[in-house]
C-alpha cells in the first residue's frame, strides 16, 4: 500500500511547523491556567449585610437532582416575591460533584450552589465558597440554624454555607401491615432487636409481603441508614478531624450482624442485594414493606392512602439518632452577585419561607425554634422529624465522596461484606476506609 | 567426472543475464505551488484544523497533565512526574481493572463475532423475509448505548423490572433473578446487552464483505462439489478476511473502551467485580478529583491501544495482500 503523503516540501514543513507552534501555545496556556485559582471566597465580599440585595438581578443556581422538590419551591416562592430572579438547573445527583467539579476548573460555577452536605467539607476547602461568616452572624436566627449543616460548612473558623434541605433518616413504619401481624401500631422499634422482631412478624404475614429493605449496592444508602444506629448507641463513626474510621467497634458489629440476619433469613423484600440507590426510596410506598428507614423528604411524596407512622432510627440496645442530610447552600467565590444572591439565603431562612414553604411541604425545617409551626403540629410525625435535628449527627470528613459514596470506594466493600459476606473482613475493611479518609 | 567434462564440453542452458537494474536517481521534485496543490489543501485544511483543534491540542493537554499534579478543584499544578503514573498502577483497582476489561473484551468479541457472522449468512440471500430480518437486527443499533444500558437497567431490575417476573411466572426460577447481583451475573448481563446492541451492525459490515466475494467462485466451488461446510471454510471465510479484520479490530477498540453499559448497569459492582479501565479514569478524575492520575491512565490507554491498532492493521494489510 503506497504513501499518499506527498514529498516533504516547504508547505508541508511550514504546516507542521505552525501545529508545533500551536501545540507550544497549548502548552503554555495550560501551564499558564494554574495560576489564580486559589479561590479565596473574594465573592462573598461586602460588609455584612443581614438581608442582602433585592435589585432585580439574574441570578443562577444548581441543585441536585435528590432535592430538587423542596429546591424548586423556595426558588419559586423567591422569584414571586422579589426583584431578584434566580433561574435555577438541576444536576443528576450522580454527576453533581463532576459538574461542580469542572466547572470550578474553569471558573464557570453560579451564583448559588446547593451541595449535599456531605462534599461541603471537600468545597470549602478548596474555597469553591465565598466567606459568609459575617452574614451568618448577623442573622437574628444565627444559632437556631441547624448547627450540624453550619458544622460542615465553617473551615479555618469561617462561615461558607448555610442549610438548605434538611433530609434526616427514620423509620418509616406501615400501620395496616402492623395491625396485620398483630403489633400495635403506635408502638414503632425503640431499639434495633425490637426493629428485627416488628420485621420479622410482618414478614410473616407472607403473600409478597417482607419486613424491611435497604439498599445493598449504595454506600451512601448505609451511611444515612446504618450510621444513626451507631450514634444512638453513643459511639462515633469517625474521628473528629474525619480522617479515622471508628466501623468496627462492637456496636458496628451488633448493627451488621442484625442486617445480615434479615438477609440470611430472607427478611428483606427483593432487590436489596442489587440496589445501588436509584430505587430505594420506591420500594415502601407500593405497602408491602413493614419497616425500613427512609430520608424524611420522601414523606410528602407518599400515597395519600398510605397509613405510614414515622419513628426515630433506634441502636441496638435502644437510644436514637439520625443522620442530618440534605444540602447546604453557599454563594460560589467568584460570584459577582454576592448581595443579591445573600438575598435568597437569607429569605429562604427566615419564617416565612421555612413555615409557608418548607414546612407546608412536609420537609424538614432549616431552624430549630420553627421544629414546631403551624404544619408541623397539624401532622405529629413532622414535629418527631423536626426534634430529631437536635440528636442528629452530620459527619465531616474531607474524603467524605471517594470513601462513602464512590460504589468502588472502601466502605461500599465493608458494607457488603458485613452484610451479604461472612463478616469477617470487617477490621480490614475498617483499615481500608481510614486510609482512603487520609489520603 | 562425466558430469564434470559434459559441463565443460555442452554449456549449460542460461538464461538471459539478469540485468541489474539500479535505481535511478531521480532528481528532487520540486514542491511548487500550484493551483491544485492549493485546491488540495484547501479541502484538507478544515478537516486539519479541526484534528488539530479538537485532537491535537487536548492530546497534548493531557500529556502534560499526565506529568503534573492537576486536581479538579483548585490547589497547585506543580510537576508530578512519574508519581502520576506509579499512582495509576498502584491502585488496587487498576490490576483487577485490567483483567476484568480484558476479560470482558475476549467475550465480547467471541460471542459478538460469531452472531454476527450467523446473521450475516442468515440474511445473505435474497428471500423472502430476508429485508426485513436485516432491519430487526439492525435496529439496536439505532439506538443509543446509554439509553440502550438504562433501557435493559429497567428490565433487569428486580423491584421494578420485569424480566424476573416473567421468568418467574413460566416457572423457569422459583426465586427473583438477580440479573446484576453477582459478577458473573453481572458480566454476562452486560455482554447480552452488547451483543443485542451491536451484533445488526456487525452483521452490516459482513454483509457486505459477503456481497463482495464473486457469485462464481462460490457456483464453482459447487460445480466441483464441494460441501457446505467446505465451501464456507475454504472460500467464504478466507474472502470474508478483510470485513472481519475490520470488525475485530471495531471490537475490541470498543471493548476496551467500555464505560457507558457498566457506568449505568452496575457501577462497576457488585463488590468492584465489573470495574472497566475507563471507569478508573472516571473515577480518578471525578470521585477522587485528581487529573494528574486521571490524565496518566489515559495515556496508558491510549499507548496500548495505538499498539494494538498497529498490531491489527499490519493482519489487516497481510490479510489484503494475500
Amino acid at each position: 500500500m503506497g504513501s499518499t503523503a506527498g514529498p516533504l516540501g516547504h508547505t508541508r514543513r511550514l504546516v507542521t511547523g505552525a501545529v508545533a507552534l500551536l501545540a507550544a501555545a497549548s502548552l503554555v496556556t495550560a501551564c499558564g491556567s494554574g495560576e489564580d485559582d486559589s479561590g479565596g471566597g473574594e465573592g462573598g465580599g461586602g460588609a455584612a449585610n443581614a438581608t442582602g440585595t433585592d435589585d432585580g438581578a439574574k441570578l443562577t443556581m444548581w441543585t441536585r437532582a435528590a432535592t430538587r422538590p423542596q429546591s424548586e419551591a423556595l426558588v419559586k416562592a423567591y422569584n414571586a416575591s422579589h426583584n431578584n430572579e434566580i433561574e435555577l438547573t438541576v444536576v443528576p445527583t450522580d454527576d453533581y460533584q463532576a459538574k461542580v467539579g469542572a466547572a470550578a476548573g474553569s471558573k464557570d460555577l453560579p451564583d448559588l450552589f446547593a451541595s449535599d452536605v456531605v462534599f461541603v467539607p471537600n468545597y470549602t476547602s478548596s474555597g469553591l465558597f465565598a466567606d459568609i461568616t459575617g452574614r451568618v452572624d448577623a442573622l437574628p436566627f444565627a444559632d437556631k440554624l441547624a448547627q450540624s449543616h453550619i458544622k460542615a460548612g465553617t473551615y479555618e473558623d469561617k462561615k461558607y454555607v448555610v442549610p438548605h434541605t434538611l433530609d434526616l433518616s427514620v423509620l418509616f413504619y406501615n400501620k395496616e401491615l402492623y395491625k396485620q401481624a398483630r403489633l400495635d401500631p403506635e408502638k414503632p422499634p425503640i431499639s434495633l432487636s425490637e426493629w428485627d422482631q416488628q420485621a420479622r412478624a410482618v414478614d410473616a404475614l407472607g403473600k409478597g409481603v417482607n419486613g424491611t429493605f435497604f439498599g445493598g449496592n449504595c454506600g451512601g444508602c448505609g451511611v444515612f441508614t446504618w450510621w444513626p444506629s451507631i450514634w444512638a448507641a453513643g459511639d462515633e463513626v469517625l474521628n473528629k478531624e474525619g480522617t479515622e474510621a471508628e466501623l468496627s467497634s462492637d456496636t458496628a458489629k451488633k448493627v451488621y450482624d442484625t442486617y445480615r440476619g434479615w438477609v440470611d433469613d430472607d427478611i428483606v423484600a427483593p432487590g436489596a442485594r442489587d440496589e445501588t440507590g436509584t430505587t430505594w426510596t420506591g420500594v415502601f410506598p407500593k405497602g408491602k414493606v413493614g419497616v425500613m428507614p427512609m430520608p424524611s423528604t420522601t414523606l410528602g411524596l407518599m400515597p395519600k392512602d398510605l397509613d405510614l407512622g414515622v419513628a426515630p432510627i433506634p441502636g441496638p440496645d435502644g437510644g436514637k439518632s439520625t443522620f442530618v442530610g440534605g444540602d447546604a447552600i453557599g454563594i460560589s467565590a467568584t460570584s459577582k452577585s454576592a448581595d443579591q444572591a445573600w438575598n435568597f439565603l437569607a429569605w429562604s431562612l427566615g419564617d416565612k419561607a421555612q413555615v409557608d414553604v418548607v414546612a407546608a411541604n412536609k420537609d424538614v425545617v432549616a431552624r430549630t425554634d420553627l421544629a414546631s409551626n403551624k404544619y408541623s403540629d397539624a401532622d405529629p410525625r413532622l414535629v418527631t422529624i423536626n426534634e430529631l435535628v437536635t440528636d442528629g449527627h452530620t459527619p465531616y470528613a474531607l474524603r467524605f465522596g471517594q470513601t462513602f459514596n464512590d460504589p468502588n470506594g472502601p466502605w461500599l466493600t465493608l458494607m457488603r461484606n458485613a452484610v451479604f459476606g461472612d463478616g469477617s473482613k470487617i477490621e480490614k475493611g475498617n483499615e481500608a476506609v481510614t486510609a482512603s479518609l487520609a489520603d | 567426472m562425466q558430469v564434470k567434462a559434459a559441463a565443460r564440453t555442452a554449456p549449460p542452458h542460461r538464461s538471459p543475464p539478469e540485468r541489474r537494474i539500479r535505481p535511478r536517481r531521480t532528481p528532487a521534485r520540486r514542491w511548487t505551488w500550484t493551483s491544485r496543490k492549493a485546491q488540495g489543501l484547501a479541502y484538507a485544511a478544515p478537516t486539519a484544523v479541526f484534528v488539530t483543534v479538537f485532537f491535537v491540542l487536548p492530546l497534548l493537554l493531557v500529556g502534560q497533565m499526565s506529568l503534573s499534579d492537576w486536581p479538579l478543584l483548585t490547589g497547585d499544578r506543580g510537576v508530578n512526574a512519574p508519581e502520576n503514573y506509579a499512582d495509576a498502577a498502584d491502585s488496587t483497582l487498576f490490576w483487577p481493572a485490567v483483567r476484568f476489561t480484558l476479560l470482558y473484551t475476549l467475550l465480547v468479541t467471541a460471542v459478538l463475532l460469531a452472531l454476527a457472522l450467523l446473521l450475516a449468512l442468515l440474511v445473505q440471500e435474497f428471500r423472502p423475509g430476508a429485508g426485513f430480518f436485516r432491519t430487526v437486527y439492525f435496529l439496536p443499533s439505532a439506538l443509543g448505548l446509554a439509553s440502550a444500558s438504562l433501557l435493559f437497567w429497567g428490565l433487569y431490575s428486580p423491584t421494578t423490572g420485569p424480566l424476573s417476573g416473567i421468568l418467574e411466572s413460566l416457572g423457569l426460577v422459583d426465586d427473583p433473578v438477580s440479573f446484576l447481583g453477582t459478577s458473573t451475573s453481572a458480566l454476562l448481563s452486560t455482554v447480552f446487552l452488547i451483543v443485542w446492541k451491536f451484533a445488526g451492525f456487525y452483521m452490516l459490515i459482513l454483509l457486505v464483505g459477503l456481497q463482495r466475494i464473486p457469485h462464481e467462485v462460490f457456483e464453482a466451488a459447487r460445480m466441483d462439489g464441494a460441501s457446505r461446510g467446505q465451501i464456507f471454510r475454504s472460500i467464504t471465510l478466507p474472502l470474508l478476511r478483510p470485513s472481519l479484520a475490520l470488525c475485530l479490530l471495531l471490537c475490541v477498540t470498543g471493548s476496551l473502551l467500555a464505560f457507558d453499559q457498566f457506568f449505568i448497569l452496575t457501577k462497576g459492582g457488585p463488590d468492584n467485580s465489573t470495574v472497566t479501565v475507563v471507569q478508573l479514569i472516571y473515577r480518578e478524575a471525578f470521585q477522587r478529583l485528581n487529573l494528574g492520575t486521571a490524565a496518566a491512565l489515559s495515556i496508558i490507554v491510549l499507548v496500548v491501544l495505538l499498539l494494538l491498532n498497529v498490531l491489527q492493521f499490519r493482519g489487516l494489510r497481510r490479510a489484503d495482500e494475500s
